[in-house]
């Protein structure tokens, strides 16, 4: 699958879409692939504060529970309730299933993430094991 | 489920419905003599207590109780009936001689508040198996009380918690490489610290120079499956303990995969400070149906004055006891003295097989899982080609270039009529096969068991829907396991009542 050249993306397979100063975060879809189908998805409190590299919330699939790490720092400002009742969205579009949106702290902080290409690449990489 | 099978073609009974359904009002399985005490109602001594509505209880006969009950033990598969080859669960064979054992009356019978004077064998069975584990582990101190692998990890790392603490300051970190048990993390959040992830280098080992970097005063220990869970021995065990060592971090030891080295080289030797051991993997205590589990922790002598209370003793006047003056004790982590039953089993078992016939058990587990990694070698990945032990981690990467999964797999290995292996564990490799198969198994079973993988491999090139479908043979065909995790139906109701909600 192609992965959307205007997000931006983790080492840890979390996508991030930046509009002005919000921002939007999901799995990627080699992140979906490589756990499974998608039961359950545990997302914060809108309000909570995330920083960057910590916990936001854990993925469970029928294979194991996975963390997913905020890419960037900010106040959830929204969370993708819908999945609560049909995490299985995850499966069918990672890259439009949202889980989090945030106001971020410091919006330029998006520019250590990988690009689409890069990522890609890292993911290619990785695929030997 | 097709409901309108009434009789099995494969099995005795294809659909065994519940007991509930079997129901019908009146009948009973017993008849009890007249009474010659007066009859009392329940009501008059319980008042509003008494319960009037017994709700759904089955009503059934002596006989359909047994075929019930005997029917659903024929569905299990257990190490009694073949193979059971689940990576990092060391399925070993549990032998006869424990049970005649631990069956003694004077053992199956004593109380744990029966007086120290008559409970001395009972004690020395304790003190015995507290010695040769200390022997096995080349450890100083020991604790028979935890219950089970993950309970031993708790113990174990509140022990270097109340260790450190007394030393003034018990830490933040608990460092965990990615190849760990799952069990791990969870022990270090439950005892109050913080998880760091290690990463592991391109042989399945952890890597030295990240640990350096990693290791600083703020953890308190590393926890370690050694060999790991890709059945990798850490060769640089020495140096890892001297990294944690030199800031005064320690090193824990998951004794998880103990079964591959009992005899051959000693945790305590090579720098370990405290571990635990499943003596229902290592020392062929049974796993369920028969259980429970028991998960002795040993440790150095820095950590002794720390563990569980009461430990055994020798009294002055020679005779064996409880001490429970303990003060630096965490306290206890199980009631009485953990699972006794088990300490048992243990002990037969090491005893039966003694130093010569344990390391013998070690050498026939790590041939066993070499013989069956050079037989698949080929037709399944091997993603770390480091020399394995006691198991042997495959991956699905060739078959799932044809779409079949490692779980795929594994159901199509049940229609041959072995256990499935492990599947999708460690986590660091995609797509794990992970095939443990234990001293138990002759040449003959893994030769089997080789077969059956490679006619698998071939099937997934020329028919991978047949794979995909699989199990074909069994009494009900494969589950949709994730609706089962997504829309799980926690409580049977009776039909009429299930139609009407």
């Amino acid at each position: 699958m192609a992965y959307p050249v205007d997000y931006r993306y983790t080492k840890e397979h979390e996508w991030l879409k930046v509009e002005g100063n919000t921002g939007t975060i999901g799995i990627t879809d080699h992140a979906q692939e490589s756990l499974g189908d998608i039961v359950f998805v545990e997302l914060p409190k809108v309000g909570s504060e995330l920083t960057a590299g910590k916990t936001l919330g854990t993925v469970e699939s029928v294979k194991a529970v996975s963390d997913i790490f905020a890419p960037v720092s900010g106040t959830v400002t929204e969370v993708n309730e819908a999945l609560n009742t049909s995490p299985e969205q995850v499966n069918k579009d990672a890259h439009g299933a949202w889980m989090v949106k945030l106001k971020l702290k410091d919006p330029s902080e998006a520019s250590r993430l990988l690009s689409a290409a890069d990522y890609e690449k890292y993911v290619a990489a990785e695929g030997g094991h | 489920m097709n409901k309108k099978i009434r009789k099995a073609t494969t099995h005795i009974s294809q659909n065994e419905v519940l007991l509930f359904e079997r129901s019908s009002a009146g009948k009973k399985a017993y008849e009890l003599p007249p009474l010659d005490v007066p009859e009392v109602d329940p009501a008059t001594l319980l008042g509003a207590q008494a319960r009037q509505d017994l709700g759904h209880m089955p009503e059934v006969s002596e006989v359909e109780i047994i075929r019930h009950f005997t029917r659903l033990s024929t569905w299990n598969y257990a190490v009694d009936h073949g193979m059971y080859p689940l990576g990092s669960c060391t399925m070993k064979y549990n032998p006869r001689v424990n049970e005649v054992v631990a069956r003694l009356t004077g053992l199956a019978e004593a109380h744990p508040y029966q007086p120290e004077r008559i409970s001395q064998g009972a004690l020395r069975i304790l003190k015995m198996l507290s010695e040769q584990l200390i022997e096995i582990t080349g450890m100083d101190a020991i604790t028979l009380q935890p219950a089970a692998g993950a309970h031993g990890e708790l113990t174990g790392i509140l022990l270097v918690r109340a260790y450190l603490e007394s030393l003034g300051n018990p830490r933040k970190k608990v460092l965990i490489p990615d190849s760990a048990h799952g069990t791990n993390p969870a022990t270090a959040a439950m005892a109050g610290y913080a998880v760091e992830n290690l990463k592991s280098n391109a042989a399945g080992m952890v890597d030295i120079a990240s640990l350096v970097a990693q290791v600083n005063e703020d953890v308190a220990a590393l926890m370690l499956t050694n060999p790991n869970t890709l059945g990798v021995f850490e060769q640089e065990i020495h140096k890892i303990a001297e990294v944690l060592h030199a800031k005064g971090a320690l090193l824990y030891m998951d004794g998880a995969n103990m079964n591959a080295l009992v005899g051959k080289t000693r945790p305590g030797d090579f720098g370990v400070d405290v571990m635990h051991l499943n003596l229902h993997k290592t020392f062929s205590t049974p796993h369920g149906g028969g259980g429970p589990g028991s998960g002795p922790v040993a440790c150095k002598k820095i950590l002794e004055p720390f563990l569980p209370s009461p430990v055994v003793v020798t009294k002055p006047d020679g005779t064996l006891g409880f001490d429970y003056n303990r003060p630096k004790s965490l306290g206890r982590v199980r009631m009485f003295y953990g699972n006794f039953g088990m300490h048992i089993r243990a002990l037969a078992y090491i005893m039966a097989n003694g130093p010569d016939g344990l390391r013998q058990t070690t050498e026939d587990a790590v041939l066993n899982a070499n013989y069956i990694r050079k037989g698949l070698e080929g037709a399944y990945d091997l993603p770390y080609k480091t020399p394995t032990m006691h198991e042997v981690v495959f991956s699905d990467h060739i078959q799932s270039q044809k779409g079949i999964k490692t779980g795929d797999i594994a159901k199509r290995l049940i229609d041959y009529g072995f256990h499935p292996y492990t599947v999708s564990f460690p986590l660091v490799v995609h797509g794990a096969i992970m095939i443990e198969p234990t001293e138990s198994e002759s040449k003959e079973s893994c030769d089997m068991f080789v077969e059956a993988m490679k006619d698998i491999a071939e099937e997934v090139e020329e028919h991978p829907e047949f794979v995909l479908e699989a199990p074909h043979n069994t009494r009900i065909s494969r589950l949709d396991e994730t609706m089962a995790a997504r829309k799980p139906i926690l409580r049977w109701k009776p039909q009429s009542e299930a139609a009407g909600k």
